[in-house]
C-alpha cells in the first residue's frame, strides 16, 4: 500500500504547471475572450511538445503508454489554469476509447493523428446532451443506440449550445450514423461508453480540485492585501473561516479522486461509487471555493475584473457534465444499498488494494 | 393577534391583482441594468405611476397613496404574483424615498418625492469608495463648502445603475479634519452636473451593472444638503436600515422563488435526487417563514415600535436563502443548467441561472453578510467587540 505520486509524476504535473503559468494567464485568457476565440493553437501546440494530448495513447499509435493515475495530476493543472483548449477531453476521455478500439484501421489512423495532438477527437456521450468542442476536433467519437461511431467533422451540422463559461464551446452534434462510420457494436460500444462516462466524470473531479485551489489562493492573496477598518480582511475570523472550510472540502475531495485515476479500469460498483464520490466532492469543493472567493473579495469580487468568475462558471459546466449531481447521487446509493459490494473498514479501496504506486 | 385581512385589506389585494393582470408587460424585460433593459423599465415605472402604483406607501401630495405597511405588503404580494418588471429606481423609492420622507425639508419633499414616484428621476447610490467598503466610514470624498455652493471631490464605486440614473445621493466629508462617523453629511446630487464622470463597471455576467463616479469639482446648491452638516453618517444609517430590513427585497419576491422551485421539482422530479425532494420543501419554509417574519416586523412598525439591529438578521436571512434556491434549482436542470437563454436547445430552463448568478451578490450589497453577523453577535446578543 502506497497512496502516494512518485516523483516523475509531480515531476509532470509541476512541468504543465509552469507552462501554464506561463501560456495560460488570466490576461490569456481576457484577450481570448474579448476576440471571441475558444482555441489558442500556439499554446495546443506547447501541450503537443509535451506529448499531452497521447500521454494515453498506446506506444504503438505513437503515445506514451501512460495511465490515469498519471494523467489525473494534468488534468487538475487544466482546471487551475481554467485551460480553454479540451486537452483534458481529448487526453483523458477520446483517447482510450480510440486506444481500446485500435484494431479497426480507420481508428488507428485517428487515434495516431490524436496522439501527436495533430487531430483533436471530441466525444458525444449520451449523458452529456452536447458536444464540448466540436467545432474545433478532427473527429468526433458519437453514440447510437450505445454503438460507437467515428465520424469526420466534415460530415456533421454542429449548433452551438452557448454556456455561461464562454470556453466551453457546446453544440448539439447532427449526423447519419451509418454502416461506414461505426466503430464498435452495442455489445462492445456499452462498456466503453460506461467507462467514457467514468472517465468524464473522474477528469471533470481533477480539474474542480485544481480549480478550487487556485480560487482560495487568489482569494488568501487578496485577503492579506485589501485592507478595511485599518486590518487585513483575512485577519478578521470570518474570512478565516470561510477560506479554511474551502480548504478541507478540497483535501477530503482529493484521495476520492486520485484513488478513482488510479482504480478506474477495475470493473464492479465499489469503483462506480469511488468515482461518484470523486467527481461530487470535487465539484462541491470548487463551487463552494468559488462561492466564497467572490464573497472574500466583496464587491471587487462580483466583478469581470477578478479571475474567481472564470473558475466559478467553469464549475458550473462541469458540475453538469459527465453525469449531474443527481445521476452520481443515485449510482452511489445503488452501488451502496444495491449492489452488495463490501462495505466497512476492509473496504476502504476497490478490490481491498490502491493501485497508486 | 389576528391573521386575517380585513375586508379593506382584501378590497385593496382584488384591486392590485386587477391593476396588475391589465398592465404588467407580457413579455419578460431584460435586465434592468443593462442598455436594452433599463428604458423599458423606465417606461415601466411611469406606467406604474399613472396608476399611482408608483410607491403606495407615501403620502398623496407625494403621488403616493397613504398606504400602511400591511398594505405595501400585500401590493407588493400582488406585483411579484403578477411578475410585474424589478424596480430599476429601487434605490431611489425604497431607500431615499423613506429617507427623505424622516429627515428632508418641505421642499426636498416637494421637489425630489413626486418626481420619484411619477418614474421621472432615477438615483443611484453613491457610498461605497475603492478604500471604505464594509468600512463606509473611512469614506474620504470631500464637500467643501464655497459660498452656498458645495465643491464635490472624489471617487465613488460599485454604484448599482449609476451609468444610467439621473441623480444620485452620497456622502461626503463636510469637515475635511474630521474622521470615521463625523463630519459626513449627505449630498443629493445630479448626474449630469459638469465635473462628473461615470465610467461603467463589468459584473461578472459582463454587464455593466454598477459603475465608479469620479468628481471633480463638482458643484452643487447647500439646498441639496440632506440634513444638517455633519449628521450624514445618522441620515445613512436609517437609510440602511430600509435597505437591509424592510423595503428592499420583501417577502413575495422569495415566495415566487419558492412557488417556480416548487413547479420545476415537479416537471422533472423522476430525475432528480430524492435528498431534492425535501430541499424543495426547506425552501417552501423558508421562504414562509420570511414573510411571516416581515409582517411581525411591519405590524410592530405600525404599533410604534423601530428597525434596528433585527434589520441585519433579515438581511442575512434573504440573502442566503436567495443563494440556496437558486442553487437547488440549477442541481434540478443538471446538464442544461449551464445554458444561456441564447441556446437554441434551452428549452424552458427560465432564469434560475441568472438568478443565482445575481443572488451571489446578495451576501455582498447593503452590508456584507459578514459585517451584519459582527453586528447581531456584538450589538443584539453582547458579545464583546473583536
Ligand atoms: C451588486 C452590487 C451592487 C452594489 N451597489 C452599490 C450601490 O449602489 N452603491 C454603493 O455605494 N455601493 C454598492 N455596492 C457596494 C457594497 O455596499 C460593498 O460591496 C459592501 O459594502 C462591501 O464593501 P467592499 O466590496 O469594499 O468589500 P470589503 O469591505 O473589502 O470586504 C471584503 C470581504 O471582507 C469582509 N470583511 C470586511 N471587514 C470585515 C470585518 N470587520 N469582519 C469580518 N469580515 C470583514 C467582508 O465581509 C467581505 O467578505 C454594491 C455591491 C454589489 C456587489
Amino acid at each position: 500500500m502506497d497512496f502516494s505520486f512518485s516523483e516523475e509524476q509531480q515531476m509532470v504535473a509541476q512541468t504543465v504547471r509552469d507552462l501554464l503559468t506561463d501560456q495560460c494567464s488570466s490576461a490569456d485568457l481576457r484577450k481570448m475572450m474579448t476576440a471571441g476565440e475558444g482555441l489558442d493553437e500556439a499554446r495546443w501546440t506547447k501541450l503537443c511538445e509535451m506529448g499531452l494530448p497521447g500521454i494515453m495513447a498506446p506506444e504503438e499509435a505513437g503515445g506514451l503508454a501512460l495511465k490515469d493515475e498519471d494523467f489525473v495530476l494534468v488534468a487538475e493543472e487544466c482546471g487551475r489554469a481554467a485551460l480553454p483548449e479540451p486537452l483534458v477531453e481529448h487526453a483523458g476521455i477520446a483517447v482510450p476509447m480510440l486506444a481500446a478500439l485500435i484494431d479497426n484501421p480507420a481508428v488507428r489512423k485517428v487515434l495516431e493523428a490524436a496522439a501527436t495532438g495533430e487531430g483533436r477527437v471530441a466525444v458525444g456521450h449520451p449523458a452529456n446532451l452536447f458536444v464540448d468542442a466540436a467545432d474545433t476536433a478532427a473527429a468526433l467519437l458519437l453514440w447510437h443506440n450505445d454503438e460507437v461511431h467515428l465520424v469526420s467533422v466534415d460530415d456533421v451540422k454542429l449548433v452551438r449550445q452557448p454556456s455561461i463559461d464562454s470556453f466551453r464551446r457546446l453544440f448539439r452534434v447532427e449526423w447519419m450514423p451509418s454502416a461506414k462510420t461505426k466503430v464498435a457494436d452495442a455489445a462492445k460500444g456499452k462498456a466503453l461508453w460506461a467507462l467514457a462516462l467514468d472517465r468524464g466524470a473522474l477528469y471533470a473531479a481533477a480539474q474542480c480540485l485544481g480549480m478550487g485551489q487556485r480560487i482560495v489562493e487568489i482569494a488568501v492573496a487578496y485577503a492579506k492585501d485589501r485592507t478595511q477598518f485599518g486590518k487585513a480582511i483575512g485577519s478578521y475570523q470570518a474570512i478565516k473561516h470561510h477560506l479554511a472550510n474551502c480548504q478541507v472540502k478540497i483535501e477530503y475531495a482529493r484521495p476520492a479522486v486520485y484513488a478513482a485515476a488510479a482504480t478506474i479500469e477495475t470493473p464492479g460498483p465499489e469503483v462506480r461509487a469511488l468515482v461518484s464520490n470523486a467527481k461530487l466532492s470535487a465539484v462541491e469543493a470548487a463551487d463552494f471555493a468559488a462561492r466564497t472567493g467572490v464573497q472574500v473579495h466583496g464587491a471587487m469580487g462580483y466583478s469581470w475584473e477578478v479571475d474567481v468568475h472564470f473558475f466559478l462558471k467553469r464549475a458550473l459546466g462541469l458540475a453538469g457534465a459527465w453525469g449531474d449531481r443527481n445521476m452520481h447521487l443515485a449510482r452511489v446509493a445503488d452501488c451502496v444499498l444495491n449492489s452488495g459490494m463490501p462495505l466497512g473498514p476492509a473496504a476502504t479501496f476497490p478490490g481491498g488494494t490502491a493501485h497508486a504506486r | 393577534m389576528k391573521l386575517t385581512y380585513t375586508p379593506e385589506q382584501e378590497a385593496f389585494r382584488a384591486e392590485v391583482r386587477a391593476w396588475m393582470k391589465a398592465n404588467v408587460p407580457k413579455e419578460t424585460l431584460a435586465s434592468h441594468d443593462t442598455v436594452e433593459g433599463f428604458t423599458p423599465h423606465w417606461e415601466w415605472e411611469k406606467t406604474l405611476a399613472k396608476g399611482q402604483w408608483g410607491m403606495v406607501t407615501w403620502p398623496k401630495e407625494y403621488g403616493g397613496r397613504g398606504c400602511d405597511l400591511i398594505q405595501w405588503l400585500i401590493f407588493e404580494e400582488e406585483y411579484y404574483r403578477a411578475q410585474a418588471p424589478g424596480r430599476v429606481n429601487q434605490n431611489g423609492i425604497f431607500l431615499l424615498g423613506p429617507t427623505l420622507m424622516e429627515f428632508g425639508s418641505p421642499e426636498q419633499k416637494a421637489r425630489f418625492l413626486p418626481a420619484m414616484a411619477a418614474g421621472d428621476e432615477i438615483w443611484a447610490q453613491a457610498w461605497s469608495e475603492p478604500q471604505a467598503g464594509s468600512d463606509l466610514a473611512a469614506l474620504r470624498s470631500t464637500a467643501t463648502r464655497d459660498g452656498d455652493e458645495y465643491v464635490l471631490r472624489g471617487h465613488k464605486i460599485w454604484s448599482s445603475r449609476a451609468v444610467f440614473a439621473h441623480w444620485c445621493f452620497g456622502m461626503f466629508r463636510t469637515d475635511p479634519k474630521s474622521e470615521k462617523h463625523r463630519g459626513i453629511s449627505f449630498i443629493l446630487v445630479p448626474l449630469n452636473t459638469p465635473g462628473i464622470r461615470v465610467n461603467g463597471i463589468r459584473q461578472i455576467d459582463g454587464e455593466a451593472g454598477f459603475a465608479e463616479i469620479f468628481f471633480e469639482d463638482a458643484r452643487v446648491p447647500v439646498a441639496n444638503r440632506l440634513g444638517e452638516e455633519g449628521d450624514g453618517w445618522k441620515i445613512a444609517m436609517a437609510t440602511a436600515g430600509f435597505e437591509r430590513g424592510m423595503m428592499l427585497r420583501s417577502p413575495a419576491r422569495f415566495q415566487v422563488t419558492a412557488e417556480r422551485l416548487v413547479e420545476l421539482y415537479k416537471k422533472v422530479a423522476d430525475k432528480l435526487d430524492p435528498g431534492l425532494r425535501s430541499q424543495v420543501a426547506q425552501m417552501w419554509m423558508d421562504a414562509q417563514s420570511f414573510a411571516m417574519s416581515t409582517y411581525m416586523m411591519a405590524s410592530r412598525l405600525i404599533n410604534g415600535g423601530h428597525i434596528g439591529v433585527e434589520a441585519s438578521l433579515t438581511k442575512i436571512f434573504w440573502s442566503e436563502m436567495d443563494v440556496n434556491m437558486h442553487r437547488i434549482a440549477l442541481q434540478m436542470l443538471g446538464v442544461r443548467a449551464e445554458l444561456l437563454h441564447a441556446a437554441p436547445d434551452a428549452g424552458d430552463i427560465g432564469s434560475w441561472l441568472d438568478g443565482y448568478i445575481f443572488s451571489l451578490a446578495g451576501p455582498i450589497y447593503a452590508g456584507t453578510n459578514e459585517i451584519q453577523r459582527n453586528i447581531i453577535a456584538e450589538r443584539l446578543l453582547g458579545l464583546p467587540r473583536g
